[in-house]
């Protein structure tokens, strides 16, 4: 049983995100080639690589600061619309955080619905619009209904990855309403779509992280 | 394909380079990738600030200088620059009476300006926006990211630089701008694709026989493919939907542009067929440019940008200009 997450998982969990975008950044730029620019897979990897980069030059000890540390670092490494996008993801989840150490169950899935509130703020995203909202809003739904069903962490962000996951294979027969995707209209539909299947690496490996730190 | 380049991950900083030893009346800020004027001007007036992906030259460096742009941002090629860089452009040109940012509308673009301008804001930095749609060939606004922002830009950043340097204050100056994006549209095509340096191929194929109606400026599919034609009819393609979209009849500052793989006496020659048909459709052609003002690369092909005006608009539009792209009166 596990009650909460602390910064050395969160710190963990940005490694794994690291890890993962690099290794399937040919897959991710595949799927935006189909459809967008060709570039999401590139970005993302670089834009993970600096915040690692930076984290590992001293990482801030509360959840805050690291939270808002990853937010500001994409934000001005990734570029395009993924940049503002998951760096506004990031800054309100460490606004929502506060200056804690660990966060329990409750508390993650209010920074994670913070984020998500943010990402819809920035982006005007509404679900079905084909973007990373398609991933992010049934697995924050998802974890929010674990907590409430007595779920502990592992088995709520569990619930979470997987309700993205689907969220994503969802996208593929929509026709996209935002981005640059949107330009090609009826051609769209047929492609996932790249933004949820990086937000769905996003909570996959948030669920390895919290199921590894409470081994 | 061939290009005059050394590593293609360089390019937008030998490019820059060149900017700086060849233009010694701009200041270039090679961390941030930002082309500001040497001599700032006079403090109290507003300050105009745009920019986004590499590409389009002279858009938008080129337009920095006494009666346009105070500071132009330059993102890699075809990506839109990063929230923090276009902070400090705007921080760098602020002259204490606030700062426009123009925006061409595209997802990434207005993402990062928008953060950037509340980054501004928390610094104390008054931050006024307009973001520019003019592209007629995105026919439908309501389920797609809008209009792009193409050729109107260009218009755009001269007729608000000349309002800037008059001394008008930010309120009136979005509103001058907001109404500029209002009564101006386009509508491009493509003979050619073009080519990403660090692609090292054509964004996309096509045929020799074959031309592209409606692109943007990034090498993005336009609305339809159709065998070539001879450019009579390709000015009708692209007089026709501007006209279907907005009453243009009156006097009007049209731009023929080249995309940046067209000759001049190609340009000319279109120039005189859309001249003829927007003349007989009632539009009084009051001021021309012809050439390459917002281009894509080596993308062969022009655009066609019709702004309504009136006796303001052409007195702005008259206004002294200094730029490396754009220069009269000064």
């Amino acid at each position: 049983m596990m009650a909460s997450v602390d910064t050395a998982a969160l710190l963990d969990w940005i490694h794994r995100f690291r890890d993962v975008v690099t290794e399937k950044r040919d897959w991710l730029t595949e799927l935006d080639s189909a459809i967008g620019d060709a570039d999401h897979g590139a970005n993302m990897a670089r834009g993970m690589d600096a915040v690692v980069a930076k984290l590992d030059a001293g990482a801030p000890a509360t959840a805050d600061e690291l939270l808002k540390t990853v937010g500001m670092t994409l934000v001005s490494s990734v570029g395009g619309a993924s940049g503002p996008l998951y760096g506004t993801l990031f800054l309100r989840m460490g606004m929502s955080a506060g200056p804690v150490t660990e966060l329990d169950a409750t508390a993650l899935a209010a920074s994670l619905r913070a984020g998500l509130d943010g990402i819809v703020a920035r982006g005007k995203a509404e679900a079905g619009d084909k973007t990373m909202f398609d991933a992010m809003a049934p697995a924050v739904d998802a974890l929010d209904a674990a907590i409430a069903g007595g779920a502990d962490l592992v088995a709520a962000t569990e619930a979470a990855a997987q309700a993205a996951a689907a969220g994503r294979d969802a996208t593929l027969p929509l026709v996209a309403r935002k981005g640059r995707a949107s330009y090609l209209g009826e051609r769209s539909a047929g492609h996932l779509d790249p933004g949820s299947a990086s937000t769905t690496l996003l909570l996959e490996t948030l669920a390895q992280a919290t199921a590894d730190s409470s081994r | 394909m061939k290009k005059l380049i050394n590593n293609p991950a360089d390019v937008l900083d030998e490019s820059l380079r060149g900017v700086a030893l060849a233009h010694p009346e701009l200041s270039v800020d090679f961390e941030n990738h930002v082309i500001t004027r040497a001599t700032p001007k006079d403090a109290g007036k507003v300050a105009v600030v745009s920019g986004g992906g590499s590409g389009h030259e002279p858009l938008h460096g080129g337009y920095v200088g006494p009666g346009m742009l105070d500071a132009a941002v330059a993102g890699e090629v075809f990506t839109s620059p990063t929230p923090d860089r276009v902070q400090a452009a705007t921080k760098a040109v602020d002259r204490g009476a606030g700062v426009l940012h123009i925006v061409k509308n595209y997802t990434g673009d207005v993402l990062n300006f928008e953060m950037a301008a509340e980054l501004a804001e928390m610094e104390g930095i008054e931050v006024g926006t307009v973001i520019v749609d003019d592209d007629v060939a995105v026919q439908d606004s309501l389920y797609t990211a809008g209009r792009r922002g193409v050729g109107l830009t260009v218009l755009l950043e001269k007729l608000v630089g000349a309002a800037a340097e008059e001394g008008q204050d930010l309120a009136s100056i979005v509103e001058l701008a907001t109404r500029i994006n209002g009564q101006g549209r386009s509508m491009g095509m493509a003979l050619t694709s073009c080519t990403v340096p660090a692609a090292g191929k054509p964004t996309f194929d096509l045929p020799d026989d074959q031309m592209e109606i409606g692109i943007g400026i990034h090498g993005e599919p336009g609305r339809h493919r159709e065998p070539l034609a001879p450019a009579s009819e390709i000015a009708r393609q692209l007089v026709e939907p501007i006209l279907a979209d907005l009453d243009l009849t009156g006097p009007a500052i049209v731009m023929l542009n080249g995309m940046g793989g067209s000759p001049l006496i190609e340009l000319y020659l279109m120039y005189g067929e859309v001249a003829a048909l927007l003349e007989k459709a009632g539009v009084q052609i009051a001021r021309t440019l012809v050439g390459d003002y917002i281009t894509s690369l080596d993308m062969a092909g022009c655009s066609l940008t019709v702004l309504k005006a009136d006796d303001e608009l052409l007195r702005l539009w008259d206004a002294p200009v200094n730029t490396p792209g754009l220069r009269w009166g000064a």
